[in-house]
């Protein structure tokens, strides 16, 4: 399975996730130029994190626009997979991939911290290894990941299981202590309505080796990979 | 021609720098302060035929990228309109 790692000027977690395709995963990955406007022969584009053109006008605002988000919305159309994180999912909802915007954090803190998000939907690509309720444990590192939509926005992604992931305690339970930046209804992470696009606030790159204190990253990659369904006793724990 | 477009988040979706600002100047002894709203101010000088020209140019602008739907209303202001073009003599 190919990558493609999207650069921006201002992206930061490029490298992290170069790294854990290549070094962990062993899976062929290459950097993709913002002013690209063909992403060549990948299977997977990911949007890391960071802050593309400096978060200038909104988050993702500018970056949403440029020409390589018009290759990925061509790439999208033909049902390839997006994975977009912190800054990637906010340039997938300026860019209209994704349904919904991201805000300043309610409680005005730029939040870096461990947090556990409950899985709602298993039925994408990128979650297909997880079982219903399961707990994961990312970080995450955001001044404006409060998600908001208008009600009936609301009303569809709850009737499409498009809600993803949302924060929650260790034991899974969606409380309003457990949601790090105010997000409607503590929603983490979105996906398009045919399962192909998903968008999360946390960081899957920064928890996927033992080393860095956790590995439940690996699993959105491992489900990515196909591996948890050939092995699915691995994850039913 | 110069046109100033005012950004400004939807009603009703919580302005948290907004209500900051207002905290900080209710601390500052103005308790009369009801409400305090922050947006956004872009000012653009683009090349038009007239007024309506301009102004349309700017709407798209923001539609494609000056604002945000989801969150965000705007209007757009003539800071100054064009100098006639001066007439051929005869």
């Amino acid at each position: 399975m190919k990558f493609g790692v999207v650069v921006f000027p201002g992206t930061w977690s490029d490298c992290d996730f170069h790294h854990v395709v290549s070094e962990v995963l062993h899976q062929p990955v290459k950097y993709v130029w913002h002013r690209e406007h063909d992403l060549g022969d990948v299977d997977c584009v990911i949007l890391p994190g960071g802050f593309s053109y400096g978060d200038y006008l909104r988050a993702g605002a500018v970056a949403g626009r440029s020409p390589v988000v018009e290759a990925i919305r061509e790439f999208a159309a033909k049902g390839g997979l997006v994975l977009g994180s912190c800054n990637g999912f906010q340039i997938l909802c300026e860019a209209g991939l994704l349904p919904g915007a991201l805000l300043r954090n309610e409680c005005l803190q730029y939040r870096c911290q461990s947090t556990h998000l409950v899985v709602d939907n298993v039925e994408t690509p990128f979650t297909r290894g997880l079982r219903p309720g399961q707990v994961l444990t990312m970080p995450i590192s955001h001044g404006e990941g409060k998600y908001h939509t208008d009600a009936e926005t609301l009303a569809q992604l709850r009737a499409r299981h498009q809600i993803v992931f949302r924060y929650a305690t260790a034991a899974g339970q969606v409380t309003r202590a457990a949601n790090p930046n105010g997000s409607l209804e503590n929603i983490a992470g979105v996906v398009n309505e045919s399962g192909t696009v998903l968008g999360l606030m946390p960081h899957p790159e920064r928890a996927a080796e033992a080393v860095v204190g956790g590995t439940d990253g690996l699993l959105l990659f491992q489900s990515l990979l196909g591996s948890l369904v050939e092995d699915g006793t691995f994850l039913k724990r | 021609m110069k046109l100033r477009v005012l950004v400004r988040l939807r009603p009703g979706i919580m302005d948290v720098q907004g209500a900051a600002v207002q905290r900080a100047l209710v601390g500052l002894g103005f308790g009369d302060l009801r409400e305090l709203r922050v947006g956004k101010v872009v000012e653009v000088d683009v090349d038009a035929p007239n007024a309506a020209a301009a102004r349309a140019r700017v709407d798209e602008m923001c539609r494609k990228l000056l604002a945000n739907p989801v969150l965000e209303d705007y209007t757009i202001e003539t800071i100054e309109a064009p100098v006639a073009a001066p007439q051929a003599v005869r």
